[in-house]
């Protein structure tokens, strides 16, 4: 008697405590719908949940209450083009890598039926990590080939998650393609965007290196090792390249479900020419704003969206960047629109780029001596050399015919500067030169850097340059640079 | 005395005939090996045993049924076998135009192996039986640690569709046993005694006494790979399960002499 005393006691308390927190959502409803332990969330109605292939993604679940909803999923292992003449033994969910793309909601109840197709020679099983349980589900999902198992979870965060095989050896069946992504939206869904797609990173090991023709097994070796041979979005080399590539309209917001299956290597994603203006960082709620590259690692994921203001092609790496040249983690988005000069202006000058040359450069100021050699060269034979080294060493910045670039670098034609001074032409040569002067009435601020030549080669440079594009004739010889040298 | 002659020779015809609708057998000799898995680690005894050289056929088995009706695949007992059971056949006693006779036969429950095998005089081998047998190449009897082996076994995990290979069609063993890899997997005896639960990376834990994942998972050793997939295989099944890639073969005991 006493004990249901105590129990009702307890419950009339907790009706009291109930009706008070009622009464505060009450004054901020929309922060109690936010507060509401996703566990409690009640489902409405039954539903098919519509199963993507990559690059594509399902419709977004809007206002939509939570619902019951059936997944289908079904493993195939079947062959497929890792890149031109290689094929590659795919393990796959839903016959695509990364595997169909689910998309559910804060709430929902997920009925998921994993079939492993009677033509596969494995047993497998899913661990998804939307899911709170054991092994993320892959404890109650180990099927054998011709078997479905079904379970069911309740979607209780938000976020963009992976989900894999689990089923020994589980690098294998990762590093084979057996990865994807499921959607938990938050209630009321994320806000809208004009064009989403699903894009998921792996590197894969192969027997044969990086485009060795054929049918390629896999490596287990490497893939311990972690050396990769082929990094990729989505499957394979190129699945994201010319008619495979993604499309926006120029002023449209794009939004990227980014995943990296791994099964080892993180992904420093990156869009050329474009800043991600909001990004889920690692899939969750927390919202990195103005990102140039987001690092998903493996076994997770980031949601990222950008507005695109202008047309052209946008390149998807792995800013790992060999990942993105020699191995294959590039990808395309084609912007088609009118063009914004004011945020682009496209080309403005065209001129030969041709940095850095061949001749090891040093920053100013960073005095070691160079070795000092006596030879008695005619002119011709200065000049002759000099040419070559003007074109090795100078003609990035000062230009083929000593011209110069307007307001970055000064032209060396015609020069009043050069010409005043040959010593502190000589030393500028020698030591590099920083800060603003004012060659032929025109401003210039900049840096050149210190070159590392030889007093000889120095000297028949600059005896090149004096004998030139109607410069003063002096010939520089190596005493003179020496003598600049020691002056110092 | 002519009774005893009689009775000799009757037994003698009844054995030759038998053994006729009987597939060929070789004799393993016993011995000892460690298992991959880590029953404490004991080294497990085989005794002598005779195993068939090939795995039963499409055509041995279509044999079997048309002699035991309640095997065929509309009579099937359901907890004895899946819905996949002879899936592929034409009809209950016809093999379908894209079956191979000689191809093993696929899509059969551990119940139905093991009543195969027992309606010959045989049984079903163990899984140590079975493992000791299989870890041969064509020179040795034990080639595990060989790099060519586990690769051949490997290879074969990416091969699709080797089910309908016929039998005879991978390479014979040191036992003179063939296709022990590289066709189908087979059913042992006690298929499940070493358990594999579903979640992989769980089996580490002591207090299961499973195979040991954190050995497999974090090992260099290719032949680790390649059996963990058989177990793993064999810890998917039930005894009523049925798949396409999944035949057997039998054993019998070595007489003594």
């Amino acid at each position: 008697m006493t004990n249901l005393n105590r129990v009702l006691s307890k419950v009339s308390m907790l009706i009291a405590s109930f009706v008070l927190v009622v009464s505060c959502g009450d004054n901020a409803s929309k922060d109690s719908v936010v507060m509401q332990d996703p566990a409690t969330i009640v489902i409405k109605g039954t539903m098919e949940a519509e199963l993507t292939a990559p690059p594509f993604v399902p419709a977004p679940v809007g206002d939509r209450p939570a619902k019951k909803l059936i997944v289908n999923m079904e493993i195939l292992e079947e062959v497929g083009t890792m890149t031109d003449g290689v094929e590659y033994v795919y393990w796959t969910f839903g016959g695509s890598v990364p595997g169909s793309f689910i998309r559910t909601r804060v709430g929902d109840e997920v009925e998921f039926t994993l079939s492993n197709h009677p033509d596969n020679k494995l047993p497998h099983n899913i661990d998804l990590h939307a899911v709170t349980g054991p092994g993320g589900g892959a404890t109650s999902s180990f099927v054998a080939p011709g078997h479905e198992k079904v379970f069911s979870f309740k979607t209780l965060n938000p976020g963009l998650y992976v989900y894999h095989c689990a089923t020994a050896p589980v690098g294998m069946h990762i590093a084979n393609g057996m990865y994807g992504l499921i959607l938990v939206e938050p209630a009321g869904g994320l806000p809208p965007v004009d064009k989403e797609y699903y894009i998921m990173q792996g590197d894969f090991y192969t027997k044969g290196e990086n485009g060795a023709p054929g049918l390629q097994p896999f490596d287990m070796q490497k893939a311990v090792d972690e050396d990769a041979d082929y990094v990729v979005f989505n499957g394979k080399v190129g699945a994201l390249t010319g008619d495979g590539a993604i499309t926006a309209n120029v002023g449209e917001t794009v939004r990227l479900y980014v995943g990296n299956g791994g099964p080892n290597l993180t992904s420093s994603f990156h869009v050329i020419g474009e800043i991600f203006d909001n990004v889920h960082v690692e899939g969750g709620s927390m919202i990195n704003k103005d990102v140039q590259t987001t690092s998903i690692p493996a076994g997770g994921a980031a949601i990222v969206d950008f507005k695109v203001d202008v047309p052209g092609t946008f390149i998807l790496v792995d800013h790992a960047i060999f990942r993105a040249f020699n191995k294959g983690a590039l990808g395309m988005l084609k912007v088609t629109g009118e063009e914004d000069k004011q945020i682009y202006s496209g080309v403005k000058q065209e001129g030969i780029y041709n940095p850095e040359g061949g001749t090891i450069q040093t920053m100013p100021n960073d005095g070691s001596p160079a070795v000092a050699e006596n030879t008695n060269k005619s002119l011709s034979e200065k000049i002759a050399s000099g040419k070559q080294i003007y074109t090795k060493t100078c003609f990035a910045c000062h230009q083929s015919e000593g011209q110069g670039i307007p307001n970055a670098f000064p032209p060396l034609a015609k020069s009043d500067y050069l010409n005043s001074d040959v010593k502190r032409a000589i030393g500028i040569v020698l030591n590099g030169l920083t800060g603003e002067i004012t060659v032929n009435g025109q401003k210039y601020n900049s840096i050149m850097t210190k070159q590392t030549l030889t007093d000889e080669e120095v000297a028949d440079v600059m005896t090149y340059v004096y004998n030139s594009w109607g410069n003063n004739k002096t010939n520089v010889t190596t005493m003179m640079v020496s003598e600049v040298k020691s002056s110092h | 005395m002519k009774i005893i002659i009689r009775l000799t020779i009757c037994l003698f015809l009844f054995w030759t005939a038998n053994s006729n609708c009987q597939s060929k057998m070789v004799k393993i000799d016993g011995g000892t090996y460690i298992p991959l898995y880590g029953r404490d680690s004991l080294v497990v005894t085989i005794s002598s045993f005779k195993m068939d050289v090939y795995p039963v056929t499409n055509e041995q088995y279509l044999e079997f049924v048309k002699k035991y009706p309640k095997w065929q695949k509309s009579n099937v007992k359901k907890l004895f076998a899946d819905d996949n059971y002879l899936r592929d056949w034409k009809t209950d006693t016809l093999l379908n135009d894209n079956q191979s006779p000689k191809a093993a036969i696929t899509n059969i429950s551990w119940f139905a192996a093991k009543d195969y095998c027992e309606c010959q005089g045989k049984r079903l081998p163990t899984l140590n039986e079975w493992e000791y047998v299989a870890m041969a190449n064509k020179e040795i009897p034990d080639a595990r640690r060989l790099k060519k082996y586990n690769e051949f076994i490997l290879s074969w995990y990416e091969k699709p569709k080797t089910a309908n290979n016929d039998i005879g069609s991978t390479f014979k063993n040191y036992w003179n046993v063939y296709d022990l890899h590289g066709l189908v997997w087979e059913w042992t005896y006690d298929f499940n005694s070493v358990l594999i639960s579903g979640e992989s990376r769980k089996d580490v834990d002591d207090d299961s006494n499973l195979f040991c994942g954190s050995a497999a998972v974090g090992t260099t050793d290719l032949m680790n790979y390649a059996a963990f997939m058989r177990y793993a295989i064999r810890g998917s099944l039930n005894a009523n399960y049925t798949m396409k890639n999944l035949g057997f073969r039998c054993v019998k005991d070595a007489k003594l002499k």
